[in-house]
């Protein structure tokens, strides 16, 4: 495929000027033997949206988990190559994995409020890397939920459990849990899927308020919310970045016909 | 390219497709008839094809129509966006064309009892020769998604253009030699740049089948022809 060997070499097409907050460097990765990433080079540019969109099992979803060591957590998975988070290797093995956390925070596809109240969901990521004084925490739950626009909906109910908001609600709690502790990347695996049209707008409207603070990767099926909501789309295709380039250009004409094939629901 | 997962995105698509088809049918028969009207003096043939008209403005609507359902349905991503954009684009040059055709058609008829008829007829009837030819060509080329083709009828449009001035410098030849001249030259006049512009939306779906092909827009400063002006001052747009 040519255009991979295109993208390994220019892992940048048209965006030289952008500053990159994460290099994506030969990333290889191994479930056991099996080979799910097959040497990604990419870099995702500083308070820019990036969209992953490929096929289930193209690895996109696997790259997403690799940016937060995620899988950290099972024995026979590994990462290979290097990500750079502001030159910082996150696959070096003394890393601080909770101080990685609290840099690149990640939402999920289905909403994971803890079984806790409103306030205390957010409070409870804070308090695991500040100590504040109550007045101050009561702020930065204010800031937290106003930044995840949930804010007027739950204000006068921040003592209840947050399992007793909406879906959507629950994913901005969500969004809100990760805008708290202040990271520099967000990470998002699918985070409309089950959500209906009105809180999936809500989200993705809170995608684009977000992208002018932080660095954004978002994992999405929904190849229209990938256009409306990055500034760049990669296609993955059986563990390879098969394209990388402008939003814009990917959805009108992109140069694989792999990915032509894809976007218009030839193949998939 | 390989067929959609949904045949019926794939037979929505063609069903658009066989509509401009018909479109550019029809299209280059009226303006094949209204010359032929024009320059035979032939009112009959004038008014028959001013009444095929109709037919090309049903038919765009019904391609625009089909279009927005299918943008609507399937949310059109890269080539068959593209696709669709340009059958909406391509669909109302046509339909112009249709309107300019029953515009050259209508003045045949008003100038079927005409008896002097000025040495400009014979370039009129050779402008739109060539600019049936140029559309002819453009449609084939964006039936067959031939960027090359597409570019040819692009770069020739100056020909046309050409032959406009020429034309025109005529009919004011015409005129100034006897006042009586002035109304049916006018006509005339009309006639060639309807014919001119005709080339100019032969010309647009060049662009547009370029624009479909590789997904880029062809440069705005498309070379031109016409230089005469009736003041001696730049030439108009």
């Amino acid at each position: 495929m040519n255009s991979v060997a295109n993208t390994l070499a220019d892992p940048t097409p048209g965006g030289d000027a952008l500053p990159a907050k994460l290099r994506i460097k030969n990333l290889k990765f191994f479930y056991g033997a099996t080979l799910a990433l097959k040497g990604i080079d990419l870099n995702l540019y500083d308070k820019h949206v990036t969209a992953f969109i490929g096929p289930s099992g193209c690895g996109k979803s696997t790259l997403l988990r690799v940016l937060n060591r995620m899988y950290d957590l099972y024995p026979n998975q590994r990462a290979e190559g290097q990500v750079l988070l502001d030159g910082d290797n996150l696959l070096d093995p003394r890393l601080d994995i909770n101080l990685l956390r609290a840099r690149v925070g990640m939402v999920f596809q289905k909403p994971t409020p803890f079984p806790m109240t409103i306030y205390e969901n957010i409070a409870f990521g804070i308090r695991l890397y500040e100590k504040l004084p109550k007045s101050e925490m009561d702020g930065r739950v204010e800031t937290a939920l106003k930044g995840a626009a949930l804010w007027n909906e739950v204000k006068d109910k921040l003592h209840t459990s947050g399992l007793g908001l909406s879906g959507g609600q629950q994913q901005r709690l969500c969004i809100a849990r990760t805008v708290a502790i202040k990271p520099e990347v967000i990470l998002f695996d699918e985070p409309c899927s089950a959500l209906d049209p009105i809180s999936t707008a809500k989200v993705e409207e809170l995608i684009d308020e977000l992208s002018a603070t932080y660095t954004i990767a978002i994992v999405t099926h929904n190849m229209q919310q990938a256009a409306r909501v990055s500034d760049y789309t990669a296609f993955m295709y059986l563990g390879e970045l098969i394209e990388f380039g402008p939003t814009n250009a990917i959805f009108t004409s992109p140069k694989n016909q792999r990915t032509q094939e894809y976007i218009t629901g030839r193949f998939g | 390219m390989t067929d959609h997962i949904a045949k019926a995105y794939d037979r929505d698509l063609e069903a658009l497709g066989r509509k401009i088809a018909e479109m550019g049918g029809i299209a280059e028969k009226m303006l094949a008839d209204a010359i032929d009207a024009l320059v035979n003096l032939d009112a009959d043939l004038g008014r028959a094809t001013a009444a095929v008209d109709q037919r090309l403005d049903t038919l765009q609507r019904e391609v625009e129509e089909a279009a927005i359902l299918t943008i609507a349905r399937r949310q059109p991503m890269a080539v068959d966006l593209r696709e669709i954009v340009a059958a909406i684009r391509v669909s109302g040059d046509l339909e112009r064309v249709g309107d300019l055709a029953k515009n050259i058609a209508r003045r045949a008829v008003r100038l079927a009892h005409e008896p002097r008829l000025p040495r400009a007829m014979i370039g009129l009837r050779h402008m739109g020769e060539l600019a049936a030819l140029h559309l002819k060509e453009v449609l084939d080329a964006y039936a067959q998604r031939d960027i090359d083709a597409a570019r040819e009828v692009w770069l020739r449009d100056q020909e046309l253009d050409s032959l406009d001035d020429s034309v025109f410098r005529d009919l004011l030849t015409f005129m100034m030699e006897d006042p009586r001249n002035i109304t049916f030259c006018t006509h005339l006049l009309f006639c060639s740049k309807n014919i001119e512009r005709v080339g100019d939306h032969a010309t647009n779906i060049a662009e547009t089948v370029h624009y479909l092909v590789t997904g880029e827009n062809m440069p705005l400063d498309r070379p031109k022809g016409g230089q005469s002006t009736i003041d001696g001052g730049e030439p108009l747009p």
